[in-house]
């Protein structure tokens, strides 16, 4: 297979440390060209460390990757002409214009001035940020810094691109069109890599998935496969009386397997293959004599993604090792 | 009639990717002046933070004049004909430690992880920033020289003297501040690269030649305002405002200048690709 689709990212046994803490163990991933691959994974998993280490900003403890053919640590300036960063953090000039922003990259990338600035009223235009093109980039809505940072990245269209959380902390409209911008750039034949904490997300881009926990793929497939092996859905009930729940969460595992317990003491979740078995776990709750005062069926979170795989939730800490996606952003 | 978008336009954006071919690498030069470009538009945008490097140097000009001139000159026009060569050096130099503050503040910054990301020379953002800091020095530096000769100070070689002077001053400087971007890129605040910048920068220019003469110092302290590169560089930018250039100090000034750079420069490169 890996003879008909060329990789684009061929990551071996990565790790990166800092201090005593492990971002990233052993991880291995494969990224065919031309499609958009997601790295699933809650804060602190080893998302943004990955990207940093393909993308050339560190180099790794051990192991190695290939970026478009090119080694990342002894062909970094070969990877960097071909691969285009959109941070976390909007990675724009926040002190300067939108505009001033995208003719400093055109330069930057070897445009000559008037083909700088031409380029940049293009994608201003494109990217509906045209009417704030003079405005500094601190005054944007995230929406429209979000979109600034996308542009900024494709002053040359890039080979590939890493979209670090992308829809992070935006409104549906803005992440809608971020979706619509990604589609539009792989249509052109660029390879993305995202990395998401979104189930959702990876689900409407990706066409395959590697799911990290602590540093370490632990499941990969297609967002077919990975929803497959964790439910269609979840089932979320909440109930009249408190003093029910642990009758409950055993009729809810009985039926449908995990539970996990939500932060609101009167709600149970747990995952669900099909709606209906959700019908006859409700149907049981009832025949036990639990009341209910409401309940759902809703798409799997990452949440319930991680509870599958790993047994525990997404936002729980695994034991002592802490966050680092803060320590190296 | 054009109706007024705030959405990407699909279509548009599908254009604007296909339209690109990747233009040849732009040289190390063009790439720095454009980090220096930025630097100007930032300046453009907040033009009072040129105030910092203008204020504290006038005041100290006229705090100095009027304050210590008599006593240590016997009269303030006297002091300021010694003095204010000494001054153009003290206010440029405090500028530079402006240098690694503005870049520890620029760090913080998610767009330093994009310059990183980028094809391009690595040395470029630091150099193309002190080029664009450069110009604040020559900001500050003619400030105070304007102010001095609205004091009534006069230099013997005229323009062209001062204009030596200055050029000179804003070149060590240059110089020093790859050595204030070692401590922007080390420090984790920009207060604390504050802090330590004028821990360093104060007493150097106190325990000079800027203020006093140092005949009237006890020897040991004599013997090290001598050899101070400050002292050194005050005392040519005297001799070139004087019309009488000191040449070694000159030559002096210039080599301790190059001499910085070239030790910090590979140091604050590596600094910069790994933090």
């Amino acid at each position: 297979m890996s003879l008909h689709a060329p990789l684009a990212v061929e990551a071996t046994a990565l790790t990166k440390s800092y201090g005593a803490t492990t971002a990233v163990a052993g991880l291995d991933l494969a990224v065919p060209a031309g499609t958009v691959y997601g790295v699933l994974g809650p804060n602190g998993a080893g998302k943004t460390t990955t990207i940093r280490m393909l993308a050339t900003l560190i180099s790794p403890d051990s192991g190695s990757a290939r970026v478009l053919g090119h080694d990342v640590v002894t062909e970094a300036d070969a990877v960097r002409a071909e691969v285009s960063l959109t941070g976390q953090l909007a990675s724009v000039d926040e002190e300067l214009t939108g505009r001033e922003n995208l003719v400093l990259l055109g330069r930057l990338l070897g445009l000559s001035r008037a083909g700088a600035r031409a380029r940049a009223d293009e994608l201003l235009e494109a990217f509906g940020i045209a009417t704030a093109a003079g405005k500094l980039v601190k005054h944007y809505s995230g929406g429209m810094r979000r979109r600034l940072d996308i542009a900024a990245s494709i002053v040359v269209t890039p080979r590939l691109m890493f979209l670090d959380e992308p829809t992070t902390g935006l409104d549906p409209r803005s992440r809608n069109q971020v979706w619509e911008i990604a589609r539009a750039l792989v249509a052109g034949g660029t390879t993305i890599l995202l990395c998401t904490q979104y189930l959702e997300e990876a689900d409407q881009l990706a066409d395959g998935i590697a799911v990290i926990d602590r540093g370490r793929v632990i499941a990969e497939g297609t967002p077919a496969q990975l929803k497959a092996s964790v439910g269609t859905g979840a089932l979320h009930v909440r109930l009249l009386d408190l003093d029910r729940r642990p009758d409950a969460a055993g009729v809810l595992e009985r039926a449908l397997g995990p539970v996990s317990l939500q932060p609101d003491p009167a709600v149970l979740s747990a995952t669900c293959p099909d709606p209906a078995r959700a019908a006859v776990a409700v149907a049981e709750l009832a025949r036990a004599g639990i009341g209910l005062a409401h309940f759902s069926l809703d798409q799997p979170s990452l949440d319930e993604v991680f509870l599958a795989l790993t047994g525990r939730g997404a936002e729980e800490p695994p034991g002592s090792a802490p966050t680092l996606e803060e320590q190296t952003s | 009639m054009t109706t007024v978008t705030t959405d990407a336009d699909t279509a548009a954006v599908r254009r604007a990717i296909a339209g690109t071919e990747r233009p040849p690498r732009p040289g190390p030069l063009q790439t720095a002046l454009t980090f220096g470009w930025r630097g100007m538009l930032k300046v453009k945008h907040v033009p009072e933070q040129l105030l910092d490097v203008t204020v504290t140097p006038v005041m100290f000009l006229l705090m100095f004049t009027y304050l210590f001139g008599g006593a240590i000159a016997g009269s303030t026009s006297a002091y300021l004909d010694y003095t204010l060569p000494g001054l153009l050096v003290m206010s440029v130099l405090f500028t530079t430690v402006y240098s690694g503050i503005s870049l520890n503040t620029d760090l913080t910054k998610g767009v330093v992880d994009r310059f990183r990301s980028l094809p391009i020379w690595r040395p470029a953002p630091l150099l193309g920033a002190l080029l664009g800091d450069s110009v604040r020095y020559v900001v500050a530096g003619t400030v105070i020289i304007v102010v001095g000769v609205l004091l009534g100070y006069r230099p013997d070689a005229g323009v062209s003297g001062a204009l030596a002077a200055l050029a000179l001053v804003v070149v060590f400087s240059f110089g020093l501040s790859w050595a204030f971007s070692v401590l922007g890129l080390l420090l984790r605040s920009p207060n604390a690269v504050m802090n330590a910048g004028f821990m360093g920068i104060f007493p150097l220019t106190f325990l000079s030649n800027v203020f006093v003469d140092p005949a009237t110092l006890p020897g040991p302290l004599q013997a090290f305002v001598e050899v101070n590169p400050i002292s050194i560089l005050a005392t040519a930018s005297r001799s070139l405002m004087a019309g009488e250039p000191d040449v070694p100090a000159i030559l002096v000034s210039l080599a301790v200048a190059a001499a910085l750079a070239l030790v910090f420069l590979p140091i604050t490169t590596r600094l910069y690709r790994s933090r």
